[in-house]
């Protein structure tokens, strides 16, 4: 199906994404091999320190996505299936916070985690602890503040699938004699599967390139790559490198979103 | 077979401000079908979930062979059900489908086999196991819906309009093919639709429901030939419809001052209701209405003509074909004897 005059409205889009986005993401990139040579990349991917670094990112970011997962399925199903009222009341829990600037969220997390925040005064003050938590400045504290940021997506994408699945499906299976566990697992989850898949690489992805979080929340103690290339450019004034492990980065990112579309495909098709 | 009796009684519910049933009391025969018939909203489909379990009566009882069981979850009912939009699940072929209800049952390996190999030639499918829903006609994902609902030999079977979504010859076929399946197994059968000519193949007897309530249950001979009220001589069938009240023996003045003779020894000035069928005329009669055609319909197997008769009556006649259609405008005369007239209380 051609679609050749679809072009005309689309331009000034187009033209304003190339000049605001594209043509500065590429100029930074091509920092990285203004010698010439690619002894920036060599540097980013060959040595142990800077391998480390991308493969705590990848960890973090798998565990990340795992939790979200095991919290944001519960979560997600439960909004779906709830009453009308209960579902709004879910939504706007799950929504204000993805509303609200990531910044100030990271923040919040700062005054309940730390030695003497909130979560740890609670604690104390109610006799189930004597010593304060650590909680703020460690791995932690980062997959503390990275779950909950992250969280409301994968609840989106699971509601999305868990409300578009057939009720007269689910009660198809009670009605054969399945239990409530039975139902979740052989009919449920089967069935929501494209929403799970769908909600761990959107998760997976966007925790690759934290910021933020891991900087705030991580106490210079948690390095993920984003954080490691805010170091490069604005410490080090290194941008050479920095463009380097951006363009790591992305291919990564580009890297596992590719894996992901091939991977659904043959699902579909089998 | 473990075909069993179901007996409700009383059944009432209300969501909210709407009386979704009320005082529902029905009892189906081992192995009997009963049609559920009723327009949508009349509280048909809210009557199949309170037997299923999916809802919970505010009052009455549902006893299967004379054990309560409005307490039991719908999973511990032992009930098969057909859905319209088939419910088949998409991500497991025919075989695993028909399986899943043994493999609920913890069923040995070798005897879901048997089984569900049983049961998809009982519907004509055998050699389909590996297709998927998504691979298969409605027709065939009807039918392995049939076989999904009878291979653990449910107690009952409860059919939620399953023919809606089909075309018309194939749901004729279907309609016979669980009937025949249905009698051959002596299964107890609820069958729920708007659809009463279906009612009519499918049935021992029919209950027709509206606005929540059973308007009348009898046999399908009954319900046509002798509607209790104007819903249930309206909704099953074509009819003409009229109000009336006796005015001398076997006489009904109608309202709107028509006399007709009719079988009947009421009282004078009762009122009834008069019924007349519209393939019920033919060109004399005892009593004679002449009138203006204003439509003629072509049926292939037989005319329908509307006519208009004097005091502003409109009639459905319905005659075989033989010989022309009648033309528009064309003067024609009908009669009907008063016993072909059915009269109910008002």
């Amino acid at each position: 199906m051609s679609r050749s005059a679809g072009f005309g409205p689309a331009l000034p889009a187009i033209v304003f994404l190339s000049v605001i986005f594209l043509f500065p993401v590429a100029r930074f990139l091509s920092f990285s091999v203004e010698a010439g040579n690619l002894d920036w990349y060599a540097q980013a991917l060959g040595k142990q320190l800077y391998l480390r670094v991308l493969w705590d990112t990848f960890e973090i970011a798998a565990l990340v996505t795992f939790f979200c997962l095991l919290l944001g399925y519960p979560l997600g199903f439960l909004i779906a299936t709830t009453t009308h009222f209960w579902a709004t009341v879910g939504f706007v829990l799950v929504l204000l916070p993805l509303w609200t600037s990531v910044l100030v969220r990271t923040y919040a997390w700062m005054v309940l985690l730390g030695r003497n925040g909130v979560l740890n005064r609670l604690l104390i003050d109610g006799g189930i602890t004597t010593e304060p938590l650590p909680l703020l400045h460690n791995f932690t504290g980062v997959m503390i503040g990275m779950v909950h940021v992250l969280l409301p997506y994968m609840v989106l994408l699971i509601y999305g699938a868990v409300r578009r699945l057939d009720p007269a499906i689910v009660q198809a299976a009670q009605g054969l004699g399945a239990s409530t566990w039975q139902t979740f697992w052989r009919i449920y989850v089967p069935l929501t599967m494209n929403g799970i898949f769908a909600g761990c690489v959107i998760v997976f992805v966007l925790s690759l390139g934290f910021f933020i979080t891991p900087a705030l929340l991580g106490g210079g103690r948690v390095i993920m790559i984003a954080v490691l290339i805010e170091q490069q450019v604005r410490e080090t004034l290194n941008w050479q490198f920095a463009a380097a492990l951006s363009a790591v980065l992305l291919a990564a990112t580009l890297l596992v979103y590719a894996l992901a579309q091939r991977f659904a495909r043959e699902e579909s098709a089998s | 077979m473990a075909s069993a009796e179901l007996r409700l009684e009383g059944i009432g519910k209300r969501f909210g401000e709407v009386v979704a049933l009320d005082n529902v009391s029905l009892v189906v025969e081992r192995g009997e079908l009963v049609t559920i018939l009723g327009p949508s909203g009349s509280g048909k489909t809210t009557l199949l979930k309170v037997v299923a379990g999916f809802e919970s009566p505010d009052h009455g009882s549902v006893k299967v062979d004379g054990v309560e069981i409005a307490s039991l979850p719908p999973a511990k009912r032992n009930i098969g059900m057909m859905f319209q939009n088939y419910a088949l699940f998409p991500h497991l072929n025919v075989r695993k489908n028909v399986a899943f209800s043994l493999e609920m049952r913890n069923t040995e390996k070798g005897e879901i086999d048997r089984r569900v190999t049983d049961a998809l030639e009982l519907v004509e499918l055998a050699g389909y196991d590996e297709r998927l829903p998504r691979q298969l006609s409605g027709g065939q994902q009807q039918r392995v819906a049939l076989a999904r609902a009878i291979v653990f030999n449910p107690r009952l079977l409860l059919l939620d309009e399953p023919f809606g979504a089909l075309d018309r010859k194939l749901r004729e076929t279907l309609q016979l093919e669980v009937r025949r399946l249905q009698q051959r197994l002596g299964l107890t059968t609820i069958f729920i639709t708007h659809d009463q000519e279906e009612a009519l193949v499918l049935s021992d007897r029919i209950a027709v429901m509206s606005k929540g309530a059973i308007q009348q249950i009898a046999t399908r001979a009954e319900i046509y030939e002798r509607p209790v009220n104007d819903f249930v001589a309206d909704f099953v069938g074509e009819s003409n419809i009229f109000h009336g009240v006796v005015s001398a023996r076997n006489t009904v003045t109608l309202d709107n001052g028509r006399m007709l003779q009719v079988k009947s020894d009421a009282t004078p000035g009762k009122r009834l209701g008069v019924l007349m069928r519209p393939e019920r005329f033919s060109s004399s009669g005892a009593n004679v209405f002449a009138g203006e055609v204003l439509d003629a319909i072509y049926l292939g197997a037989s005319f329908k003509l509307r006519l208009r008769c004097e005091s502003g009556i409109e009639l459905l006649v319905r005659q075989p074909a033989r010989g022309k259609l009648p033309m528009v405008a064309q003067r024609l005369t009908v009669g009907i004897d008063a016993d072909e007239l059915h009269l109910f209380d008002l």
